[in-house]
């Protein structure tokens, strides 16, 4: 079982939601990231997701797209994303860690050896935001033969159809998009979130992890009560981008954001 | 060949290159746009209409013109010029804009977005939006802003509205990074109307079926002129849709080599170019695979040309498959040498190029003289130089 399968069971079991920050690695700076992961389990959140810093994020809102332009001034890259994975799990055996980018480095790299190199890290699972199923075969057989989970993205205006594509395809969960638009944008509707949710899990027994649109304790535990998981994103990297000249308070920002999260979730 | 040239595949594969590398968001939207597609170009009476406007709002056919002057001078093959010059707006551009306009009308979309480089394929697409009475939005890089102040001024004066894109390199992957992201944002009242033979299926294909009426008509004209096929084509490829438009037809006639010219900046031994064919390597953006730009990390470099149409990392996926396959062959060709190619035709036909198109003008400078006076060039002048007058007045020192 893959690390992610197993805290999802173990999550369930204990009636808990899934709290997953997002952040790109490398920003603003190369060693911010892994002391922040360690002090964002500390602050109870239960898988991280890393973003791989790229030229052209064209599925991102500017908020991320500026924590990218930030991690790659510092040349971050997949490569070193793959570092910084790799160097928390010295320390920490069991915090899922799932990395998040575009696939032209995955490209560059070839797909055998990038499998490989995931492995090697500790990361548990892969969300390649611009390749979709229908291109992902190869690539995600690679990811899973080493228990690595590929994870697919699922939008409102998915069709049923493409919930069963995901669900043969996909393993460790399923990543909903709450909102049409790039990240970081928009209100949340909860009705449509609720009616859109019920409507996959009628397709799919994958869990499903709810983000855009995540803003604060409150929408963390109207999500919360809907979905699996919560992802936080772009609030976590505006705290980063307010305070580019005192990381150590971005970081007290962040930490105390998650700790609002977490405990509104779990009450 | 033997078998019938038949790509892409359904899922929009030129081989490896093509197909559809988009986030889910986008999917939908791209599978009703291929339905349009698919139906449209089979519907007699869409087909009918489009004919209509070619010929009545574009002004085609246009000339194939026999530059004797300039043939003379180069002493060597007889070389024709294909005049999308002549369009309305002044390029090849306004042959797709047209199509996917209408079929963007036959959605009942409502709002029109587009990127651009240079501006022609703004211009051309501001141009259909006002034509059809739809909003219109232009995404345009801020350097391009910067460069291009006269066409950002025309796509105004048309009614659209010209944002300037400040992310990464803020050139023409940026701006089409922007419209991606509109869309994606707008998906159900919203066409984007991509202006190269690149991006996620159908746009590689669809662009090229809008663009090769132009490659028909050279065919036809040529036999008519000439009364023999060409021996070569000639054309510049930044995503590729003029070069393509013109290779298309002719892709089942081994004899007739096809030539795409690649902007070569500073020097491809510099690393200050756009030529990823010959110069790049297979990967990933903005929606297929193709030859691009990137780095040993996978970031996409930042590219230089003199033309802002040509200045883009990747090409349309139909050209890496060419390239790969070895049916067409991709030279390139520095800022230096297209200015020669801008002078040339200026001083020797009286027809002024746009800097893109005198890319394909000095390749033939180069190529011409190599072959024999009964063969046969077909070079595309895909659009007019009015649009350069500032930046060619800023080289030679005078202000406007």
């Amino acid at each position: 079982m893959s690390r992610l399968a197993g805290l999802f069971a173990e999550l369930a079991q204990k009636n808990r939601k899934a709290l997953i920050p997002f952040v790109t690695a490398g920003d603003p700076n190369p060693e911010f990231t892994v002391p922040l992961m360690h002090a964002m389990v500390g602050a109870g959140v239960d898988i991280i997701e890393l973003g791989v810093p790229f030229s052209d994020p064209m599925a991102d809102g500017p908020v991320i797209q500026r924590a990218s332009e930030r991690a790659l001034a510092h040349h971050q890259s997949l490569r070193t994303t793959l570092a910084i994975a790799k160097e928390f799990r010295k320390t920490n055996g069991h915090t899922p860690i799932v990395i998040m980018g575009y696939l032209n480095p995955v490209e560059i790299m070839g797909y055998e050896k990038f499998a490989d190199a995931v492995q090697a890290a500790g990361v548990d699972g892969v969300l390649t935001v611009d390749l979709p199923p229908e291109e992902a075969e190869e690539c995600a057989e690679l990811l899973k033969a080493r228990d690595v989970d590929p994870i697919f993205l699922l939008a409102p205006n998915s069709t049923p159809e493409r919930v069963r594509i995901m669900d043969a395809i996909g393993s460790g969960y399923i990543y909903y998009v709450s909102l049409k638009g790039v990240t970081g944008a928009g209100h949340l509707n909860s009705a449509e979130v609720e009616t859109k949710l019920a409507e996959i899990r009628a397709n799919t027994k994958l869990p499903l992890a709810v983000g855009f649109g995540v803003k604060d304790a409150e929408t963390a535990k109207i999500i919360g009560n809907l979905g699996d998981g919560v992802v936080v994103g772009s609030a976590l990297i505006k705290e980063i981008e307010a305070n580019l000249h005192n990381p150590a308070q971005a970081k007290t920002a962040i930490i105390e954001l998650l700790t609002s999260m977490r405990q509104a979730m779990d009450n | 060949m033997t078998e019938k040239y038949n790509k892409p595949d359904a899922r929009g594969h030129f081989g490896v290159y093509g197909g559809i590398f988009v986030a889910e968001t986008l999917m939908p939207a791209i599978t009703e746009l291929n339905t349009a597609y698919q139906h449209y170009m089979k519907d007699a009476e869409f087909i009918a209409e489009l004919d209509k406007d070619m010929q009545h709002y574009v002004g085609r056919p246009s000339p194939l013109y026999h530059a004797e002057r300039w043939t003379k001078e180069l002493g060597g093959a007889q070389i024709y010029l294909k005049r999308e010059d002549l369009n309305h707006t002044g390029s090849h551009k306004i042959n797709n804009t047209v199509g996917q306009a209408l079929l963007a009308k036959r959605m009942g979309k409502t709002r029109i977005i587009a990127e651009t480089g240079a501006g022609q394929h703004g211009v051309a697409t501001a141009t259909v939006a006002a034509r059809l009475g739809l909003e219109c939005v232009i995404y345009m890089g801020a350097v391009d802003v910067a460069r291009q102040s006269l066409n950002v001024y025309r796509m105004k004066l048309l009614g659209a509205t010209v944002v300037a894109v400040e992310s990464g390199s803020k050139t023409l992957k940026d701006a089409l990074n922007e419209a991606l992201r509109d869309w994606v944002t707008n998906i159900d009242d919203t066409f984007y109307i991509i202006g190269t033979v690149a991006g996620p299926h159908p746009y590689p294909a669809m662009v090229r079926d809008f663009q090769a009426i132009l490659g028909r008509e050279a065919k036809a004209q040529c036999l008519t002129q000439a009364g023999k096929l060409p021996n070569a084509l000639v054309a510049c490829v930044g995503g590729g849709s003029n070069a393509m438009g013109l290779f298309y037809p002719f892709i089942d006639d081994a004899d007739v080599k096809l030539i795409g010219v690649e902007a070569a900046g500073d020097g491809i031994e510099t690393g200050r170019h756009s030529a990823p064919l010959c110069a790049g390597r297979p990967g990933v953006l903005h929606g297929n695979r193709t030859y691009l730009m990137s780095d040993d990390d996978g970031e996409i470099i930042e590219t230089h040309s003199i033309s802002a149409g040509l200045d883009y990392p990747g090409v349309g996926p139909e050209h890496a498959w060419l390239k790969d396959s070895g049916r067409a062959q991709y030279v390139n060709i520095t800022d230096d040498e297209a200015l020669g190619g801008f002078y040339a035709l200026t001083r020797m036909e009286g027809i002024i190029p746009a800097l893109e198109s005198s890319h394909a003008m000095a390749y033939v400078m180069k190529l011409a003289p190599t072959m024999k006076s009964d063969e046969i060039i077909i070079v595309n002048l895909s659009g007019r130089g009015d649009k350069d007058m500032q930046t060619m007045a800023k080289r030679e020192g005078i202000e406007l």
